[in-house]
């Protein structure tokens, strides 16, 4: 029973790890970059460059709100 | 071996090194606290496994996903778990984040075996087996993890396994020649090349997955094909050296955290 808690907990880190937001904004950047594609808004190439664009304004504001918080 | 490959098989050498190193720690302060016996007994435990484990993942996951369903869920994975890595590295590289210290951990993982309790069956002391099981099993599963992400997206499984056999051989060597903590081993920066690495993958391959939404399912094409790599690792590189630079301006009459996970 401990074992499997272990394990269940290791995903739950794995995939949530100490920062929700990470898992948060990479799902929402792809969703995103999902509803353009269902849409056909842009070509497959303005699409992918889109989303790679995208996850990494959020992972560096996610980064940035973490170290303010930390700091108040 | 073509670039991509070489790429793949240096990230997964370099993030197994590190995991290794980490199951190594511990393995090394039940050896040394309670017993030699125990702990290798939970080490080969462990190692059983995760072989099952690793044939069960591979099994799974290549016989049920189709190519950009494959693409999506991987990629998705191995992006969120790079860019942990990454959130971490900038933290730790601008002061906001204390670093990860081998020998802080092996002292806090030996100090923690003196005070448990003496339980044996058969033989083996069940505190070090335990904790030596878990230790080298949850390790050895994010290793196992990059392996076959990396090795079925590439299309390079054996590659892919070369490097993190490779990688074990080196740090148990070491491990048996040295008798202490691997501290030498440059974690933090490993750690952040790697998630740099694993950054640029997953984004890579999520973002060519999630043609799964399409009608006909047909992944994403990427500008360039896989010369798109090259663009993502340099693209994350540049982000977190904007974010750390940014991040050590603000510090500034800081005080310093010291969460050291």
């Amino acid at each position: 029973m401990k074992l499997l808690k272990a394990f269940g907990l290791f995903w739950y880190d794995f995939v949530i790890g100490d920062d929700w937001k990470v898992a948060a904004y990479v799902v929402v950047a792809l969703v995103i970059t999902g509803a353009l594609t269902v849409n056909g808004v842009l070509g497959d190439g303005a699409t992918v460059i889109l989303g790679a664009v995208l996850t990494m304004i959020f992972f560096a504001i996610g980064v940035r709100y973490d170290a303010r918080r930390s700091r108040s | 071996m073509d670039g991509t490959t070489a790429a793949l098989v240096s990230a997964v050498f370099v993030a197994s090194l590190v995991e290794f190193v980490e199951a190594f720690t511990i393995v090394l302060a039940m050896g040394v606290t309670r017993s030699w016996k125990s702990a290798i007994a939970g080490t080969v435990t462990a190692l059983v496994a995760l072989t099952a484990f690793t044939a069960v993942l591979g099994l799974a996951i290549s016989t049920w996903l189709s190519e950009s369903l494959l693409q999506l869920t991987i990629g998705t994975l191995l992006l969120i778990f790079g860019l942990q890595w990454l959130r971490k590295a900038c933290l730790r590289a601008s002061g906001f984040k204390a670093m990860h210290d081998e020998e802080a951990e092996f002292a806090e993982q030996a100090q923690a075996a003196r005070e448990a309790d003496r339980t044996t069956y058969a033989g083996i002391d069940l505190f070090a087996f335990m904790v030596s099981f878990k230790g080298v099993f949850l390790e050895g599963v994010e290793v196992v993890f990059i392996v076959v992400t990396f090795g079925l997206s590439a299309d390079a499984l054996g590659m892919a396994i070369g490097g993190a056999v490779v990688a074990g051989v080196i740090v148990v060597a070491l491990g048996i020649a040295l008798r202490k903590p691997l501290a030498q081993v440059p974690e933090n920066t490993l750690k952040y090349g790697v998630g740099v690495m694993l950054a640029a993958f997953g984004t890579y391959w999520a973002l060519e997955g999630v043609g799964y939404f399409r009608a006909d399912e047909e992944s994403l094409s990427w500008p360039g094909g896989k010369l798109a790599l090259i663009a993502l690792v340099a693209g994350w590189f540049l982000v977190t050296r904007i974010v750390i630079a940014g991040l050590g301006r603000a510090r500034t009459s800081t005080a310093i955290p010291t969460e050291a996970a």
